[in-house]
């Protein structure tokens, strides 16, 4: 446990020393507050509309009308910003070697593992948490549902666990950063697409065990504002396959 | 303190060692001596268990590498072949880090700090970062990585390479001091360096060990005859033939040179004529300016014993 936290803490250490935290933390902030932005000014000209239709002060639901799109936006750019805050955890360590340092040390390939999954996930966390300005703006104009908006945060927060989860794999197969990037963007679209493939099967019995698979499905509900145990499962299941799927790896490379 | 039985390791179809088996006391300095892919890194990625061998046994101060790896790896130091430093950190924050996953109690890791960047003279720099630094304080870096929570056995691939002259004599002094205290396996392709800091020396050579011993017994060991080298100044016609003379001389071999006349005189093995010789010159006024005996140096031992290996294979190889 303690190395555990030795090794997250050198992995934040150095993802904030280098710029990499800091470029990927403020693209994500810009790009989901300029999408962010756009949804407020079309969902205010859509109310004046009304208004002006209606005569009278609508009443529209800034859950649905601004949240529901900008969880969606930031799940399609967690899908290529996550990916570039995981392709170093383990490509970088094998390529300059250090990674010698590590199985020599008297730490399991668990702890050193978990020591990169929860680094990645702090940063993570962090990006989560300056987007916060979002319903804080509209809490403060507007009225907001906080316990929708909340539970949409915890679907983003595991489906960039996942994201994170399948990343470093990625990153455990290869000493290449830029393969590993590819590599975990790739599997992420894949688990995205599932679902495109699920919608076009709906009559055949395959289609509800794609739509299962599919990511962008278990989310939905959590961004709708449910909590299903059924999602729990599925998003927890996928981050320890990934992390067994990294272990292994890391195991099998030693017999190389 | 280090025991090693029968290690072999297969890549496919490639040996990289087959069948190495060897012994290091507490305290003593061991050299591994190859050329370049003869298998010593394969031997100390074993030995530090970052990777399994396909067969035989070691065990380091008494654990097992395979059955016990988390003690082994708790009582090693290893510096690789490239020192494992991260380039974003600081000397400190990198070696505190290295503390934490070693195992150094929180109370204890300022008191190991200190200790290690005094003992590798890293104290000045220990507020730079680790990519700023230059090669030889990296190296130094990488070594204090590997002392930093005082391990029973170290393993160091190659510790001075690339460093430049001085940087190597610091570096060997370093590792000369660590003798007694700690059991120490380096691996080195330069010669001298085995014989200026080493006790004992393993000749390995495409993946088996080809001799053990110390540096000096190993030259002794392929010597087949004493060889003598003599100056004379003003040596006379017959000086070659009165030379013969003296008991046991085998041959004479001569050439001149900028001081006069060289002669190479070569005796039976264990006899020490040089006295004899000595006052043949003085008495017969060939103006004697030096006189020494030619030792064989590791170079030549590990020449002859690789080129051997070489010949054997050839000869097998036409036989068969």
């Amino acid at each position: 446990m303690r190395s555990t936290f030795a090794i997250a803490g050198k992995e934040l250490r150095i993802l904030f020393t280098s710029p990499m935290a800091y470029v990927v933390t403020s693209v994500f902030i810009l790009i989901t507050g300029y999408l962010y932005y756009n949804i407020v000014i079309f969902a205010s000209t859509q109310s004046m509309q009304i208004m002006r239709v209606q005569g009278a002060l609508p009443q529209i639901n800034l859950n649905d009308l601004v949240f529901r799109p900008t969880f969606h936006n930031m799940a399609v750019i967690l899908m290529l910003t996550v990916p570039l805050l995981t392709m170093r955890l383990l490509a970088e360590e094998k390529k300059i070697k250090t990674i010698e340092l590590l199985m020599t040390s008297p730490v399991s390939i668990f702890a050193i593992m978990m020591g990169k999954f929860l680094a990645a996930m702090t940063v993570f966390t962090l990006m989560l948490v300056l987007t916060g300005y979002m319903p804080l703006l509209m809490w403060y104009y507007g009225s907001i549902q906080w316990m929708t908006i909340l539970t949409g945060y915890l679907g983003i927060w595991l489906l960039g666990g996942v994201f994170i989860a399948v990343g470093l794999t990625a990153s455990s197969l290869t000493e290449n950063q830029i393969i590993a990037s590819f590599l975990g963007f790739g599997a992420v679209l894949i688990l995205w697409l599932i679902g495109w493939l699920a919608q076009g099967m709906a009559d055949s019995p395959l289609g509800p065990f794609l739509t299962y698979l599919s990511i962008g499905e278990h989310t939905e509900n959590f961004i709708k504002g449910m909590i299903d145990t059924q999602d729990l499962v599925y998003q927890a299941s996928l981050i320890v396959l990934g992390l067994f799927i990294t272990h292994r790896v890391l195991e099998s490379q030693r017999w190389k | 303190m280090i025991q090693v039985q029968n290690l072999t390791k297969r890549y496919g179809d490639f040996t990289a060692i087959e069948d190495v088996s060897f012994q290091v006391q507490k305290g003593e300095i061991l050299a591994f001596l190859g050329p370049n892919g003869a298998g010593k890194t394969t031997t100390m990625r074993i030995l530090t268990c970052f990777m399994p061998a396909t067969s035989g046994s070691a065990t380091v101060a008494g654990y097992d590498i395979f059955e016990q790896s988390h003690e082994v790896k708790k009582r090693i130091g290893y510096l690789p072949e490239s020192p494992p430093l991260y380039t974003e950190m600081t000397v400190a924050e990198y070696l505190i880090f290295v503390s934490k996953i070693k195992g150094i109690e929180r109370k204890d890791r300022t008191g190991a700090l200190t200790r290690v960047l005094e003992r590798c003279a890293l104290t000045d720099v220990r507020r730079r970062l680790i990519g700023n630094l230059s090669r030889g304080y990296r190296q130094r870096v990488g070594l204090a990585q590997a002392l930093i929570h005082n391990p029973e056995v170290l393993i160091l691939d190659e510790p001075t390479t690339g460093l430049d002259p001085k940087q190597i004599i610091e570096m060997r002094q370093v590792i000369k001091e660590l003798a007694g205290q700690h059991t120490v396996i380096l691996s080195t392709h330069i010669l001298p360096e085995a014989t200026a800091v080493c006790q004992r020396v393993i000749i390995i050579h495409q993946g088996r060990i080809v001799a053990v011993d110390t540096p000096d017994r190993l030259s002794a060991q392929l010597r087949q005859s004493e060889k003598i080298r003599l100056t004379l100044k003003t040596p006379s016609p017959g000086t070659a033939e009165a030379l013969k003379t003296v008991g046991g001389v085998i041959s004479i071999f001569h050439e001149p040179s900028d001081d006069g006349q060289v002669f190479i005189v070569e005796c039976a093995l264990g006899r020490d004529i040089r006295t004899e010789l000595a006052s043949q010159a003085v008495q017969r006024g060939w103006g004697l300016v030096e006189l020494t005996a030619v030792k064989l140096s590791l170079e030549d031992v590990f020449l002859e014993l690789t080129q051997e290996e070489a010949k054997e294979e050839t000869v097998k190889g036409s036989t068969v």
